[in-house]
């Protein structure tokens, strides 16, 4: 722990204040859920900076899928927000499927869009949990599993795999559902709305969490529009921002949800923001479930893809925000450059912005409702 | 506002932008040494208020770099992308920080995979890679690792 | 008849036909020190596996269930792990008050025990001033802690120990006024009186609503006190990894986490005695039949009963509650619980001036 603290006190050549320490949450801390490195500045109890350190967990999947094809590197973009997994392929095949111009079947996109939206679940399923385990309540994460297991087993049914599912492939997805899958669905909507009230009484009305959430890290709106912030992260400051609206794309624009938007800016409007999200996502499930069109789940595709010379971006609405697929082709079966812009990153920028005058118990707060995945800003 | 309004807006407002065809939004070359100005045009100009800079990054052309930036304007929901050549063996912009705060990272991103110099940075350090890291970016194409690369 | 009291009797009884009083009572001393060792390390067994059952019941799980019959051994498979691990000594650390720290924590949680009264005359030491001993010994705890943290050299340690420092000593009057409030009704410090003086009902029931503020103000004055969640700041592990243990592993460790949970069980055991009537059963004034009934319930039993569904609450504020923040934690003493305990105190005052309690 102090070495790595001299290091960083040379490298920066600034003399420390008076009365000022330097403190290290992370490679390995239990608030940082992964490997992130946050060296801060403290004065007491009280913040004066906070500086991440990435690159622990850094792949570079970018380099990586230079030399895998475009049915392959599709696989390798579930690391990276391995919680929004089947999102992170969505924006992929979306990409190649841009460039090679092909139409992707009425049933592959309600089963794209339908798994996208029980990802989004189980990934705020598992903040939720994880965020109450920061603020020191160790229960909600059982409670949080308790139905995020169910979707991982309708997943686990469907595609073979429960959490890194490389269920999408340009054209379509990979397999046809399995005939449980409405069944399964639709007990798991059953179990959810019974249950959701347990949610409020444990943590949302919880006086102490209450406490600990409102005015904690307030970002303005002007601000996580600079920050670059997306997701509900930005909706909780008023930013209207989601992709699934702004820029549709599969069915998003025949389907009716509202996009959540909280004012306040603080920790407790973005935690607001996801457990609504969480409602919406159930609104989606429910129109869809039972009108997924028969017909094909996978367009023909040529066995070697290859995408015409030039430029294209695609963008989703991953849980934590916009994620965009950036690929520049120079016409071969591989991609020349690919850029994944992930939120995590941007969302994490803003860390230090907020974070600066307030207790190091409301880093944990703010580290919490940022939702922060580490592989996805190291990608 | 179509794109092709949009497009002729901006080479009104930025003659030096040269339209580059293709891709899903309007594309706009520009000099290196006129993307700090512009870039303060785009982000103020009351009809355009490009002030959500979504994606930037850079591409090693093996020839040169380019600089992209996809900026997003969150009232009329705009996008335009604006590129830049720079020169491969002494690559340096101007740092866009102070007008977009996101790009603060991207740029330290960009710098140490591409070695890209941002002129005027407030914080250009290494982000990702280890302290004390001496040796090539790793996102050019001549990079080469023959320990953690596996070529297919 | 089996009771506590009788096995000391006859114990001394046997002793002292065997040996002259000066060696009776040096023989009484070893045995005493022993049996509070063996009840140490007992409570913590006990206690642990209590604490890891209920929480899995409230996370809806199983919980250990693999070593032993429902796996209520998985204490001692605990206990053996923590034995055989290494106790490291960092080197920056001040080795002996780093060393000296665990067993100040534990000496501390023992000395403890010696005022209690687990059982109708059983008590190690009856002495006069039985109440203010408690929370005089009880303060100490704060300066085990105070060292760990320093002589750890690790911010972590050193912050922990500084959070722990200023909610220990904060609480500390809450927890205190709420004991003086009972001394006020029963006007003793002594423990053996003061649970005689609940004979006719428990003072809880006794004193109407002031006493029951005290109780609760108390109940949560030593919650965190002892530590523990929902103000477990001095080891919030999401902020401060493991607060001031954090460089701190194998037995030494192991001394802190039982003196932990002793002194959960001594808080709780003086919650008791203050305000539960300690091992007096559950007495209705002048109803001397249903009294009678109360009295075959032997009186180790109403004191444990007692105490364990003390503990029971404790640790179910552990589990539902998340952790406060430091400035939060101190406004809530500083803002409410002191003025709130202070005005009690007064009307205590004068209940008991007026002959207003039952």
């Amino acid at each position: 722990m102090y070495r790595t603290t001299e290091i960083v006190n040379q490298e920066e050549g600034q003399p420390l204040e008076d009365g000022d320490m330097i403190i290290n949450v992370g490679p390995q801390h239990p608030a940082t859920h992964g490997v992130l490195h946050l060296v801060i500045t403290l004065n007491g109890e009280t913040i004066k900076k906070v500086e991440p350190h990435l690159g622990y967990i850094h792949r570079s999947i970018e380099k990586m899928c230079e030399s895998l094809s475009y049915r392959q590197f599709i696989y390798v973009t579930s690391r990276m927000d391995y919680l929004s997994a089947h999102i992170n392929n969505h924006a992929c095949a979306l990409c190649v499927e841009k460039g090679l111009e092909v139409e992707i079947p009425p049933r592959a996109q309600v089963i794209r869009v339908l798994m996208d939206e029980l990802t989004r679940i189980a990934s705020h399923e598992l903040w939720w949990g994880a965020m109450a385990m920061d603020l020191g309540a160790f229960t909600p994460f059982f409670y949080a599993f308790r139905e995020r297991e169910s979707i991982n087993d309708i997943m686990e049914e469907t595609c073979g795999a429960r959490l890194t599912m490389n269920y999408n492939v340009p054209g379509g997805v990979m397999h046809d559902l399995h005939p449980n899958f409405q069944k399964r669905v639709k007990d798991f909507i059953q179990l959810y709305k019974k249950k959701i009230h347990e949610y409020d009484e444990m943590v949302t009305g919880n006086i102490i969490f209450q406490n600990r959430m409102k005015n904690v890290g307030v970002l303005s709106a002007a601000d996580a529009i600079s920050y670059g912030c997306t997701g509900p992260t930005a909706r909780g400051s008023g930013v209207s921002c989601d992709v699934r609206k702004h820029f549709p794309y599969e069915i998003y624009n025949q389907i009716s949800f509202d996009e959540v938007l909280e004012t306040q800016g603080d920790s407790y409007a973005r935690y607001l923001v996801r457990i609504k999200e969480m409602q919406q996502s159930i609104r989606i499930i429910e129109q869809l479930i039972d009108n997924i069109p028969e017909g094909d789940f996978l367009t023909k595709t040529k066995a070697v893809l290859k995408l015409p010379k030039g430029e294209f971006y695609s963008q989703v609405e991953t849980a934590r925000g916009e994620l965009g697929v950036y690929i520049v082709s120079e016409g071969g079966s591989t991609p020349y450059r690919i850029k994944f812009r992930s939120p995590g990153f941007s969302n994490l920028s803003v860390l230090d912005h907020i974070a600066r005058g307030s207790k190091i118990g409301d880093l944990v707060a703010m580290m919490g409702t940022l939702d922060l995945v580490i592989p996805d800003i190291d990608r | 506002m179509t794109q092709e309004e949009l497009k002729i807006k901006i080479t009104e407002i930025l003659p030096e932008a040269t339209i580059e065809e293709g891709g899903d939004w309007p594309s706009f070359d520009l000099p290196a040494e006129k993307w700090l100005t512009a870039a303060e045009t785009l982000r103020q100009q009351a009809s355009l208020q490009m002030d959500f800079l979504f994606c930037l990054t850079c591409i090693d052309w093996k020839t040169h770099l380019t600089m992209v930036y996809h900026l997003r304007s969150t009232t009329s929901q705009q996008n335009i992308v604006i590129k830049i050549k720079l020169d491969t063996a002494k690559p340096e912009i101007e740092s866009v920080a102070h007008i977009w705060r996101t790009a603060e990272f991207h740029e330290r991103e960009v710098y140490e995979m591409f070695g890209v110099n941002f002129l005027h940075h407030p914080d250009l350090r290494l982000l990702i890679l280890p302290d004390g890291w001496e040796g090539k970016n790793p996102l050019r194409k001549d990079f080469e690792d023959p320990v953690n690369m596996i070529k297919l | 008849m089996w009771s506590f009291s009788n096995i000391a009797d006859s114990i001394h009884n046997g002793l002292s036909q065997t040996f002259n009083p000066t060696v009776t009572v040096i023989l009484e001393m070893v045995i005493a020190g022993l049996a509070v060792i063996g009840l140490f390390a007992m409570l913590g067994l006990v206690l642990v596996i209590m604490e890891r059952k209920v929480s899995a019941w409230m996370q809806i799980r199983l919980g250990p269930n693999r070593v032993g019959p429902k796996g209520m051994l998985q204490s001692f498979a605990d206990t053996l792990k923590l034995l055989v691990k290494e106790g490291l000594t960092p080197n920056g650390a001040d080795k002996f008050l780093f060393n000296l720290a665990p067993f100040i924590a534990m000496i501390v949680a023992m000395l403890l025990m010696a005022p209690i009264a687990f059982a109708k005359d059983f008590q190690l030491w009856d002495l006069n001033i039985g109440v203010l001993y408690v929370s005089a010994i009880s303060s100490i705890m704060v300066i085990s802690i105070l060292m760990a943290g320093w002589a750890s050299n690790n911010k972590y340690s050193l912050m922990g120990a500084m959070r722990s420092g200023a909610q220990i000593v904060s609480y500390e009057l809450s927890a205190g006024l709420s004991i003086l409030s009972i001394v006020i009704l029963t006007g003793s410090l002594k423990v053996s009186t003061i649970i005689q003086s609940q004979a006719d009902g428990w003072w809880i029931f006794k004193g109407h609503i002031p006493a029951i503020i005290a109780f609760i103000i108390f109940i949560i004055a030593v919650t965190a006190e002892t530590n523990r969640a929902p103000f477990d700041l001095a080891e919030a592990e999401s902020e401060l990894t493991a607060g001031f243990h954090t460089e701190y592993s194998g037995m030494k460790f192991a001394l802190f986490f039982l003196a932990e949970y002793v002194n959960v069980f001594i808080v709780c055991a003086i919650g008791t005695i203050l305000f539960l009537g300690g091992w007096m059963p559950f007495h209705i004034g002048h109803w001397e039949g249903f009294n009678h009934v109360m009295d075959y319930i032997p009186s180790s039993i109403w004191f444990f009963g007692k105490t364990f569904f003390l503990i029971f609450i404790i640790m179910w504020f552990r589990w539902t509650f998340p952790r406060l923040r430091i400035d939060q934690l101190l406004n809530l003493e500083w803002k409410y619980l002191l003025p709130i305990s202070m005005i009690n105190v007064l009307v205590i005052t004068a209940m008991a001036i007026l002959k207003w309690h039952f």
